[in-house]
C-alpha cells in the first residue's frame, strides 16, 4: 500500500472556545455548521412550498373542469369561484420550478452541503471566509421573501416560465405580469450574488485548507464534486445575474437587448440563459453524485471503484457543461449547423456520466451491503438516474428532439434526473449526515417507509409522463382536452396526479421522522455508519472549530475492508494501518 | 392509457421514428442492463455477518471498456442524427418547387399566409385565413414562420414538424404529407395565458381538391 504514507506531521492549534450571544451563536451566525443547518431549513421548507404548487398544477391538469378543493381560501386572481385561472397556472409553472431550482434543490446541495462538509471532510476548523458565508446565508432569506411576496402583489407572480424566455418575460402587456416578473428578478439576483459569494469561500478552503496530508487526490469525492461545483457556479452564476440585469433593464427602463422592435435578440436571452443553466444543471447534479459515491462505498465496505476515473468524470463533465448550452435551444431558431456541434458535445459528455454510473455499479459488486436507509437512497439514485440519463438519449439526437421537444418526455427526463437524482442523492444525505448535523439517528424504520412509499409512488408519477410526451402532450399546457392528438390520455393524466398527492404525503413522513428525530432520536456516536472520512473522527455534533488537534491523514478517503486491518472492516483517513493492527506492518 | 406515437403522416417522419426505436432499443438495453445489475447486486451481496468485502480499486481494463463502448455507440448515433437532422433542418437542402405559405403566429392565433392560385407569396392574390391551413399532400410545403409578440411554436405532431416561430425572424420548415387527413397545429412554446388554447385547423387535401378550396377562398376575398 505505497498510498499510506503520512505527508506532513500533525500540528496542535488549539481552537479557544469563547463565549458567543444567541444571536451570534444561532442567528447571525459564522460557524460553517450553524450556517449549513440555517440553509436546511430554509431549503427544506422551499421544496415543501415548491411541492405544493406542483399539486396545484397537477389537480389542474387531472380535472380542468372541476374546481380545486379549497380553492376559496386563495384570492380571486388566482382562483375564480374555485377555479384555476390560467394566468395563476402559468404562474404555479413558473414559481414550481424557479423555488424547486433557485431555493430548494441548489441550496440544499450547495448551501448545506458545501458549507457542512467542506471544513469537516478537509480537517479545518471553518471556512476560508466565516462572515463571507455568513451573508451568503442571510442574502436567501430576502430573496426568499420577494419570491413568496410576489404572489401576492397585482398581476401575481412571475408567469413566463423558468427559463424567462423573452420578449414573453420582458413585456408586461403581454404576460399580464408587472411587478412579479420584476420581483422574481430581483430575487435571483441575491440569489445570483449568495452563490458567488459561497462559490468563492468553498474554492478558496478546498484549495488552501486542507489538513495536513490531505493531498488532491485523498480528498472525498463529495469534496471533489463540491469543490467543481464551486467552480461552475462561480463562472456560471455572473452570467445569469448580468442577463437578468438586463432583462430587468428591458422590463423597466424601456431597453431592447431582447426585444426586436427595438434592434435586441430574443435568442440573445437564450443563449445567455442557457450558458448559465447548462452548468446549472450540472451544479444540481454533480453534488449529488459526490454524496452518492461517498454512501454507496460507505454501505458496500468498499472503496470507491475507480476513484481517479471518477474524480476525471467529474472535471470532464464540468468542462463540457459549458460548451453544451445550444442542445436546448435546438428549434429555437438557432442555426441548423450550429446544432449539429452541440450534438455533438452533447453525446460526449454523457460518457462521463455512463463512467460513473458503471463505477458505481463496480462499487458495489462483491460488496457486503449494509442496506440502511441512506444506502436504499442512494441505490435507487443510481437506479433513477440511469433512466433519466438515457432518456437524455433521445434528445440529443436532434431528428428524435424535434418530435420530444418541449412535451412531457422533456418533464419527464428532467424530474428523473432532478428528483430521481439530486432529491434522491438529498435525502439520502439527510439520513445519512443528520447523526453528525444534530448528535441523534433518524429513525431506521420510518426512513424506511419513507423511502418505499417514495421510491414507488415517485415512478408513478414521472414515469407515465414518457408516454404523454411519446403521444405529444406539450409542457406548460392548462388544459390538454381540447386537442384530439391528447384524446386518449386523460386517465393517465389522472393517474399521475393521484400518485403525486402520495407522493407529496410522503413528505409528511420524511417532516414527522426528521424533527421529531432531532428533539428524541437516539443518541448518536462519533461514527454510527462506520464510514472512514474526518467528519466522522469528531464528536457527533462537532463543537465550535471542529477540531482541538488539526487531524493528520494518511491514504485515500474509502478505505474499507482493506486487508491489513484485522479487527474492522474500515480505516479512518486520519488512521494508520500499523498502528490499527500491528500485523500490517510486517507485509 | 396509450402511450403512443401518433400515427405518422411525414416523408421524414419515417426516419424519425426509426430513430426513436433504435435509441429505444439501444438505452432499453442499457437500462436492462444496469437496473437488473443493482437488483442482483443488492440480492447478492447483501450484508452478513463474518463476510468481509472484496478489497479493491477498480480496474483500467474495465474503464477503459465502459469509457470506449458508450463513446463508440454515441458517435454512430451522432452521424446518424446529423444526416437526417441536416435534411430537415439546414435552409440549403429544403426541397425546391414547393409550394410556399407564410405562417405569422401571435397570442394566441396562427394566421396562415395562403400563396393563391399563382402559388406565388407576395402577390396580389395572397389571402389570409386564420387558424386553418390547408395544403396538398404528396409534394413538399415549404412554412415561412414569423411571431409578432412572443416566441410560439409550430408543432404539427402528425408531420413530425416542430419550430419556433421567434419575433423578428423567418424561419423556414418543410415537410411533405404522405396522405390526406385532418390534423391540428398546436403551440408548444409557453406563450402567455392563453398558451394551452392556441390551436389551428390543419386540413390535408388531394392537390385538386387543395386547388378547388384555394380558388374558392381566392374569390371570396
Amino acid at each position: 500500500m505505497a498510498t499510506i504514507v503520512a505527508e506532513a506531521p500533525g500540528q496542535a492549534t488549539g481552537h479557544a472556545e469563547h463565549e458567543q450571544s444567541f444571536l451570534r451563536k444561532y442567528i447571525f451566525s459564522s460557524d460553517h455548521k450553524i450556517i449549513a443547518i440555517q440553509f436546511l431549513f430554509l431549503t427544506l421548507f422551499f421544496l415543501a412550498v415548491g411541492g405544493l404548487l406542483a399539486m396545484m398544477m397537477r389537480y389542474q391538469i387531472a380535472w380542468p373542469d372541476q374546481p380545486i378543493p379549497g380553492g376559496g381560501i386563495l384570492p380571486e386572481s388566482m382562483v375564480a369561484s374555485g377555479y384555476i385561472l390560467p394566468e395563476f397556472y402559468n404562474a404555479l409553472v413558473t414559481m414550481h420550478g424557479s423555488i424547486m431550482v433557485f431555493l430548494a434543490i441548489m441550496p440544499m446541495l450547495v448551501g448545506v452541503y458545501a458549507n457542512y462538509l467542506i471544513p469537516l471532510q478537509l480537517g479545518t476548523h471553518d471556512m476560508a471566509f466565516p462572515r463571507l458565508n455568513m451573508y451568503s446565508f442571510w442574502l436567501m432569506v430576502p430573496a426568499g421573501i420577494i419570491t413568496l411576496a410576489s404572489f401576492w402583489v397585482i398581476g401575481g407572480a412571475a408567469g413566463a416560465g423558468w427559463t424567462l424566455y423573452a420578449p414573453l418575460s420582458a413585456r408586461p402587456d403581454l404576460t399580464g405580469v408587472e411587478l412579479g416578473q420584476v420581483m422574481w428578478l430581483v430575487a435571483l439576483i441575491f440569489i445570483g450574488l449568495s452563490s458567488i459569494l459561497g462559490s468563492v469561500n468553498y474554492i478558496t478552503t478546498t484549495i488552501n485548507m486542507r489538513a495536513p496530508g490531505m493531498t488532491w487526490f485523498r480528498m472525498p469525492l463529495t469534496i471533489w464534486a463540491l469543490f467543481i461545483t464551486a467552480i461552475l457556479a462561480l463562472l456560471a452564476m455572473p452570467v445569469l445575474s448580468a442577463a437578468g440585469i438586463m432583462l430587468l433593464f428591458d422590463q423597466t427602463l424601456g431597453t431592447s437587448f431582447f426585444l426586436p422592435e427595438g434592434g435586441g435578440q430574443p435568442l440573445l436571452w437564450q443563449h445567455l440563459f442557457w450558458f448559465f443553466g447548462h452548468p446549472e444543471v450540472y451544479i444540481l447534479i454533480l453534488p449529488a453524485m459526490g454524496f452518492v459515491s461517498e454512501i454507496l462505498a460507505t454501505g458496500s465496505r468498499k472503496p470507491v471503484f475507480g476513484y481517479k476515473a471518477m474524480v476525471w468524470a467529474i472535471v470532464a463533465i464540468a468542462f463540457l457543461g459549458f460548451i453544451v448550452w445550444g442542445h436546448h435551444m435546438f428549434m429555437s431558431g438557432m442555426n441548423p449547423t450550429l446544432g449539429l456541434s452541440f450534438t455533438v458535445s452533447t453525446l460526449l459528455i454523457a460518457v462521463p456520466s455512463a463512467i460513473k454510473t458503471f463505477n458505481w455499479m463496480g462499487t458495489m459488486w462483491r460488496g457486503n451491503l449494509k442496506l440502511h436507509t441512506p444506502m436504499l437512497f442512494a441505490i435507487s439514485f443510481v437506479a433513477l438516474f440511469a433512466i433519466g440519463g438515457l432518456s437524455g438519449v433521445f434528445m440529443a439526437a436532434t431528428p428524435v428532439d424535434i418530435y420530444i421537444h418541449d412535451t412531457y418526455f422533456i418533464v419527464a427526463h428532467l424530474h428523473y434526473v432532478l428528483f430521481g437524482g439530486s432529491l434522491f442523492a438529498l435525502f439520502g444525505a439527510i439520513y445519512y449526515w443528520f447523526p453528525k448535523m444534530f448528535g441523534r439517528m433518524m429513525s431506521e424504520k420510518w426512513g424506511k417507509v419513507h423511502f418505499w412509499t417514495t421510491f414507488v409512488l415517485y415512478n408513478l408519477v414521472f414515469f407515465p409522463m414518457h408516454g404523454l410526451g411519446m403521444v405529444g402532450m406539450m409542457r406548460r399546457i392548462y388544459d390538454s382536452t381540447g386537442y384530439a392528438h391528447l384524446e386518449g390520455i386523460q386517465d393517465t393524466n389522472q393517474l399521475i396526479t393521484v400518485a403525486a398527492f402520495g407522493l407529496y404525503l410522503t413528505g409528511f413522513i420524511f417532516a414527522f421522522n426528521f424533527f421529531w428525530s432531532i428533539f428524541k432520536g437516539k443518541k448518536a456516536s462519533r461514527n454510527p455508519w462506520d464510514a472512514t472520512t474526518l467528519e466522522w473522527q469528531t464528536p457527533s455534533p462537532p463543537k465550535h472549530g471542529n477540531w482541538d488537534e488539526v487531524p493528520v491523514v494518511y491514504h485515500g478517503p474509502h478505505e474499507y475492508s482493506h486487508p491489513d486491518v484485522l479487527d474492522k472492516d474500515w480505516l479512518a483517513q486520519n488512521e494508520r494501518p500499523d498502528v490499527v493492527s500491528p500485523a500490517a506492518g510486517s507485509h | 392509457m396509450d402511450w403512443a406515437l401518433p400515427p405518422n403522416y411525414s416523408t421524414f417522419g419515417v426516419q424519425i421514428d426509426q430513430l426513436f426505436w433504435i435509441i429505444f432499443v439501444i438505452t432499453g438495453i442499457a437500462f436492462v442492463l444496469v437496473e437488473a445489475g443493482l437488483i442482483l447486486f443488492i440480492v447478492k451481496y447483501r450484508s452478513r455477518t463474518g463476510h468481509k468485502a472484496y478489497y479493491t480499486h477498480g480496474s483500467n481494463k474495465l474503464e477503459i471498456i465502459w469509457t470506449v463502448v458508450p463513446a463508440l455507440v454515441f458517435v454512430v448515433l451522432g452521424v446518424y442524427s446529423a444526416g437526417l437532422w441536416a435534411d430537415i433542418k439546414n435552409p440549403s437542402n429544403m426541397p425546391e418547387g414547393a409550394i410556399e405559405f407564410e405562417v405569422r403566429a401571435k397570442q394566441f392565433e396562427w394566421n396562415i399566409v395562403y400563396p393563391g392560385p399563382d402559388e406565388i407569396l407576395g402577390t396580389g392574390d395572397d389571402f389570409e385565413v386564420l387558424n386553418q391551413f390547408h395544403f396538398p399532400a404528396g409534394e413538399p410545403v415549404i412554412v415561412y414562420l414569423e411571431a409578432e409578440d412572443v416566441i410560439h411554436s409550430f408543432f404539427i405532431p402528425e408531420l413530425r414538424v416542430k419550430q419556433d416561430a421567434v419575433p423578428g425572424m423567418r424561419i423556414p420548415v418543410w415537410f411533405d404529407a404522405t396522405q390526406t387527413g385532418e390534423f391540428e397545429i398546436a403551440c408548444a412554446e409557453l406563450c402567455g395565458l392563453g398558451h394551452y388554447r392556441m390551436e389551428a385547423a390543419v386540413t390535408v387535401h388531394e392537390r385538386a381538391d387543395f386547388d378547388a378550396w384555394q380558388a374558392s377562398r381566392a374569390l371570396a376575398q
